[in-house]
């Protein structure tokens, strides 16, 4: 096996394994960290722009309400001063229309009233008043003629300024009315007010303007009296309870908060000449139900698109770890593979190296030995001197015996070329077996071999042929407790093929664990020092050699692997 | 038959050469190559067994001078390093047959040396 990290000391090795099991423990902190990290920068984008655009559509939803407010309380002014406009063009027309002399006759002032009544309705009376403030004629179901007003303010308003519009009051039936006066002059320059009174028909023309989202007009007096009924203040000439706005020109807004009410946009403005203020109420919180649906439903996206950016994320760094999960494994694993080869070439010198250097040695003793021998034969002295012979031989037969683990040591430190060469199974198992046949016979483990004389040789690389017997026979020893037995077989297959299968009578592996068994770290041993690689790399050597590896297990009665090795050369090699 | 036995180790091959004659095979040793070629320019051998590691010159090395000086010679190589690349030098070299690992079983020997002098006889 060739890998750049040969000429690394086992020791460096270790290192880096130590180095590498310590980053397993943190996939799940990366993964956390990555997820996290991802998910601030995803969202954090997301749930700012939806803030700002909650904050734009609020506001503009504002405003908008307010525009709305202001623009119906500007059409609604324009109603009302159109109809008072309206009136007090009549009585305009009244007086440019008649003489002064006609319309200080009650009978024709009757007449008037009954006309202005049939074309305008909601004229309840009309009076022509002198300067000096008292009415000379007079129509409608009081008897004021004769009345003296001198000393009333909107007598006084109405000669200075020219027209005056009363207050709302309860007149007729005990029905609100409003009087409009006018000032005039006859032809000899004399000063006079003619004074109608009309039903306060406003009310009237609001309740038809105050449909949508609990809206409310109202007109107000500039004493705070509410001269039209209101949904929120009031009925007619209750007090407003509220401070009135300063006086402006222009249609204005101002915003009110009120307990029963919820919050109110209230657009007011000044009807010139006349005592009322026009207010236009909306409840901001009708007025933004809709917007607090399309509040709810944002949050609902929001949290919605939320979830799913975070589903998505965390799938994705899952996937992402995973992956370097398994390549740190798979680089782990090829870390551990070359350290082991590196292992097993040192153990492999170093027996080749003994073995070497006590074949020489031993050689001497051998032929010394052999020559004491051979001098004892042809002397006749020492010939009859069987105990000499005896030690002799038992000599020679040590040397012997030295000179076998020798040889074997060094067919075992082969392994550290990666010629595929032909090779006798027995051959190569006897070499692995020597290894354990002690430990074996301390174990009470019984080792049966049945290979055929006339299997073909297989093509294989030493070393690698080696290492998969002693993965699976230390395998198959771990599983046996004392006494038990191993059992190796070999046969021939189809296919230029032969099948080894290595059997033990030890504990077995379940049914579950029996699937991952060739998995890199996968180990039922961790306590006990297994780094679960061992059948990894062994399956992985299989592989390489161009065979594949079968097993077949039970539990409590033992387990067999099969491994299928060629007898004929493959055209790729690794 | 005459042999020539070559390993740096001198007790190894003084030896040998001893137990050799023992039984009746005349043979000479050299601890070095240049013994070696220095004996066969005044000796005749029919056989020589040649360690494969020596210092200086390995035993394939000699074996080509000794070959060019006397053609006839047969060739046993002995070595205490049994390494593949080795083994399969030595069996192309030497034929399986005639590549022993040390220790050397002094029994083999005697009858290897006797089937090279038969088939050098008959060639």
């Amino acid at each position: 096996m060739t890998s750049p990290y040969k000429d690394k000391s086992p020791l460096q090795q270790g290192k880096v394994m130590s180095h590498l099991s310590g980053e397993f423990l943190n996939y799940r902190r990366i993964w956390l960290l990555s997820f996290i990290l991802t998910a601030l920068f995803a969202l954090v984008p997301v749930i700012f722009f939806a803030l700002i655009d909650y904050n734009l559509t609020q506001k503009s939803m504002e405003q908008d309400a307010e525009a709305r407010a202001s623009r119906l309380a500007s059409n609604t002014w324009r109603s009302v001063s159109f109809f008072l406009d309206e009136r007090r063009n009549a009585i305009d027309y009244v007086a440019r229309s008649n003489t002064r002399a006609q319309l200080s006759s009650s009978k024709r002032l009757a007449a008037i009233l009954s006309e202005l009544r049939f074309s305008f309705g909601g004229f309840t009376d009309i009076g022509i008043i002198n300067a000096a403030g008292y009415q000379e004629a007079y129509a409608g179901p009081y008897k004021l003629a004769g009345k003296d007003y001198k000393d009333q303010a909107w007598f006084d308003e109405t000669m200075a300024q020219g027209t005056s519009v009363s207050d709302v009051f309860l007149g007729h039936r005990n029905v609100p009315h409003i009087s409009i006066a006018i000032r005039h002059r006859s032809p000899n320059g004399a000063a006079f007010v003619v004074r109608a009174t009309i039903e306060h028909q406003l009310p009237r023309i609001f309740s038809q303007l105050k449909t949508t989202h609990r809206g409310d007009i109202f007109l107000v007096n500039t004493q705070g009296t509410l001269q039209t009924p209101s949904r929120y203040f009031g009925r007619v000439l209750e007090p407003l309870g509220m401070a009135l706005p300063p006086r402006t020109g222009e249609t204005k807004i101002l915003s009110q908060r009120n307990d029963q009410t919820g919050e109110l946009i209230i657009a007011y403005r000044y009807i010139p000449k006349t005592p009322f203020v026009l207010m236009v109420v909306k409840s901001k919180q009708a007025l933004f139900a809709p917007w607090h649906e399309a509040k709810t439903q944002l949050i609902k996206y929001l949290g919605l698109s939320i979830s799913v950016i975070l589903v998505w994320i965390w799938a994705v760094t899952a996937y992402m770890v995973r992956r370097l999960k398994n390549l740190d494994r798979k680089r782990a694993k090829y870390f551990h593979l070359a350290e082991y080869a590196n292992k097993m070439a040192s153990v492999g010198r170093l027996a080749a190296g003994v073995a070497h250097e006590i074949n020489n040695p031993l050689a001497i003793i051998n032929e010394k030995a052999g020559l004491i021998k051979d001098m004892a034969q042809f002397k006749a002295k020492y010939k009859e001197d069987t105990r000499l012979h005896d030690a002799l031989d038992v000599i020679l037969d040590s040397v012997k015996r030295c000179g076998r683990i020798t040889r074997q040591l060094l067919s075992f430190g082969r392994q550290t070329q990666t010629i595929a060469v032909p090779m006798k199974l027995r051959t190569v198992l006897d070499e692995v077996l020597i290894f354990l046949t002690k430990e074996a016979e301390l174990r009470k483990i019984n080792i049966s071999m049945d290979i055929p004389e006339d299997l073909p040789s297989v093509i294989c690389d030493h070393g690698k042929l080696q290492q998969i017997m002693l993965n699976i026979i230390n395998n198959a020893f771990s599983a046996m407790s004392a006494k038990g037995s191993l059992t190796i077989t070999a046969q021939k297959q189809s296919g230029d093929m032969i099948a080894m299968s290595i059997a033990d009578t030890g504990c077995g592996i379940s049914e579950q664990n029996l699937q991952e068994i060739f998995e890199p770290f996968f180990s039922t041993k961790t306590n006990a020092g297994g780094t679960g690689l061992g059948l990894s790399i062994t399956y992985g050597l299989v592989q390489e050699l161009g065979g594949r590896i079968e097993v077949k297990s039970r539990v409590n009665q033992g387990t067999e692997f099969t491994v299928y090795l060629p007898t004929k050369q493959k055209q790729n090699k690794d | 038959m005459k042999v020539l036995l070559v390993d740096d180790e001198k007790e190894l091959v003084s030896t040998l050469a001893q137990r050799l004659g023992f039984r009746g095979i005349e043979a000479d040793w050299a601890a070095t190559p240049q013994e070696a070629i220095a004996l066969l320019d005044q000796n005749h051998y029919d056989i020589a067994v040649l360690d494969v590691q020596m210092p200086g010159m390995d035993g394939f090395e000699l074996k080509e001078k000794l070959e060019s000086a006397a053609p006839h010679m047969a060739f046993i190589f002995i070595t205490g390093h049994g390494s593949e690349e080795c083994y399969h030098i030595g069996c192309s070299k030497a034929g399986e047959a005639y590549y022993l690992v040390k220790p050397v079983d002094i029994d083999s020997l005697v009858e290897k040396l006797n089937s090279l002098k038969d088939k050098g006889e008959t060639k």
